[in-house]
């Protein structure tokens, strides 16, 4: 009989049902959820552009113009600018190193290199300190020779170095991990130069994680606060970032200029978000050919 | 070096590509520069984090035993611990629940706007501390936004433990759902399913069923955003009021011990502290690597 197919229609709907909760209880928690997101994510965040037109747009621009506020933002582009460069050359010659060789004592490294991650920043700081300062083991070797790292911008570049260490490597070692040898190999054994391998093959693959990286490490960079502020000495003019100059404003209860300032940070946190968002989205679209390759060998 | 023969010999290669073309001598260091990266890999590693972060244990050891002990337990000292570690517990207990029930919502639920708060999560990671800070103390201030609805209520957070413990939840929340959201959605349906036609009802199938395999990510979780949050400073320093005993947190009590040139008594307590975290990051290996086989398990 053709009916007896029939009773099995409702089956699907009553297993969503059971695997699913009641409407109410969705409701319930979803509103939940958003509440605390928006309480603790979206008001923040509102609250940072408010505070920061709370004058008008034009004391604003004032206070982003000003002076102090311009060498911030160059010395914050500087140090992003140097530490980003390197630690992406060190993330992808550690992951190089640990995602395509085997040798003795590679989870003491993979564990080495998470070290900055679970240093808190003000640790992180203050090493450079204990190293460099005028009591510090290499403080007197530094100092006849002329050189001033803690204080000093050089200082500031180090912290950040040291606190946005691991970011990329993290970001690298598993995704070359997950895509193995093959490639490379193939590409070697066609004829490539290690170098046409490395940039025509592995940069390629890594690419959207290489990017997902730097994204990361940039954004931490560029808002370092604790590491950065006890090695910077607070030098206005000279040794401020950004998040330095924020907090002497808001300690000075010049709260709408130092909002002003975390509004441009903040907006760099916006602007990471989307990009890691769109990283993502790529990311995963390129992934979903590659799972099909196998098949198509 | 004895061991650079033997890192040679083993690149990782599991594949069928590779099994079919069996043991062909090119195989051995077909892939070049390790030498190289590995070199960098450890010059760099030394010059950025082992040099400086061995310079706290040296400067320590020099204080000797009964000067280290007297600069870690001193009362004031002891008081920023209890807040921090407390602050902190409170603060990782709170991301615990909600966060479990925001990952829930984000993986199982649709809703008007939930890509936005998806990507919206990673905020307190993007977002400098310091900016953090000083937003939360101006929202929570006696006249912010909602400090002044709160003063009404009685309850004062901005410059109390209650606010350190906000400051440090806000920081704390993407390290819950981050790590609980992969392992929510590659949760298998059918192990659901199964429950649900042997008889259980949705809460049983949820706390007997779901929850257990949750467990694993979920405590990972709770203990990086624990440890995140006993080293914060630039998040927690504007709305904690720093009162000493009261509302002086450790990381602080290190930047004042420094800006008094104190540096011994710094590296003292910088060095109970950096301890702590490493004990925690060891526990956390484990339980990754514990879940890790949980899910190989099933």
């Amino acid at each position: 009989m053709a009916t007896a197919s029939l009773p099995l229609r409702p089956r699907p709907l009553v297993a969503t049902r059971a695997t699913s909760e009641p409407l109410l209880i969705q409701i319930l928690l979803t509103t939940v959820a958003v509440g605390f997101l928006v309480l603790f994510l979206v008001l923040p965040l509102l609250a940072v552009f408010a505070q920061a037109l709370e004058k008008g747009i034009g004391a604003y621009f004032a206070a982003l113009r000003e002076p102090m506020a311009l060498s911030a933002l160059k010395l914050t582009l500087l140090t992003a600018g140097v530490a980003v460069p390197l630690n992406l050359l060190f993330g992808v010659a550690a992951s190089w190193a640990i995602a395509k060789f085997d040798f003795p004592g590679k989870n003491a490294l993979l564990t080495l290199i998470d070290l900055p991650f679970g240093v808190s920043p003000v640790i992180s700081g203050m090493v450079f300190i204990l190293l460099f300062g005028r009591q510090g083991i290499l403080g007197p070797w530094a100092e006849a020779h002329g050189l001033k790292l803690v204080f000093s911008v050089p200082g500031l570049i180090l912290a950040t170095l040291f606190v946005t260490f691991p970011f990329v490597a993290r970001e690298l070692i598993p995704l070359m991990q997950a895509q193995g040898t093959e490639e490379e190999e193939a590409a070697r054994v066609l004829g490539a130069s290690g170098w046409q391998m490395f940039w025509r093959v592995t940069v390629p693959n890594i690419r959207w994680g290489l990017l997902y990286g730097v994204i990361l490490c940039n954004a931490r960079a560029m808002g370092e606060f604790g590491a950065v502020s006890v090695v910077s000495g607070h030098i206005r003019g000279k040794t401020n970032t950004l998040p330095l100059h924020v907090e002497i404003l808001y300690n000075e209860y010049n709260f709408q200029a130092a909002f002003a300032a975390a509004s441009l940070l903040a907006f760099l946190a916006l602007v990471t978000l989307v990009a890691k968002t769109l990283v993502e989205w790529r990311a995963a679209e390129a992934r979903a050919p590659l799972t099909e390759d196998p098949n198509v060998h | 070096m004895t061991t650079s023969e033997s890192r040679r010999t083993a690149p990782p290669v599991k594949s069928r590509w590779k099994l079919s073309l069996g043991r062909g001598s090119f195989h051995r260091g077909v892939l070049p520069g390790f030498g190289l990266a590995l070199g960098f890999t450890l010059f760099y590693l030394c010059l950025v984090v082992l040099i400086p972060l061995s310079t706290l244990f040296w400067k320590s050891a020099s204080l000797g035993a009964s000067g280290f002990w007297s600069a870690v337990s001193a009362p004031r000292v002891v008081a920023s611990y209890k807040l921090t570690f407390g602050a902190s517990l409170a603060a990782a207990c709170i991301n615990g629940v909600f966060g479990l029930v925001v990952t829930w919502v984000l993986v199982r639920y649709r809703f008007p706007g939930k890509r936005l708060m998806d990507a919206l999560v990673d905020f307190p990671f993007a977002l400098p501390t310091a900016v953090a800070g000083i937003t939360l103390t101006t929202l929570y201030a006696p006249h912010g936004w909602l400090g002044a609805p709160l003063e009404k209520l009685g309850v004062k957070v901005a410059f109390t433990p209650l606010g350190i413990t906000l400051a440090l939840t806000f920081i704390g929340l993407p390290f819950v759902v981050r790590t609980l959201q992969p392992v929510l959605e590659n949760l298998d349906p059918e192990v659901e399913e199964a429950a649900a036609s042997l008889g259980a009802s949705r809460l049983q199938t949820i706390l007997r069923v779901v929850l257990p395999a949750l467990f694993p990510a979920w405590i990972t979780g709770f203990a990086l955003a624990f440890a995140r949050a006993l080293g914060e400073y630039g998040s927690v320093v504007f709305i904690a009021g720093n009162m000493p005993m009261k509302t002086e947190i450790t990381p602080l009590l290190i930047i004042t011990k420094l800006e008094q040139y104190d540096y011994a008594g710094a590296t003292a307590i910088a060095t109970v502290t950096l301890l702590a975290s490493f004990v925690l990051l060891l526990g956390i290996n484990r339980l990754q690597s514990w879940s890790a086989r949980l899910g190989t398990a099933e």
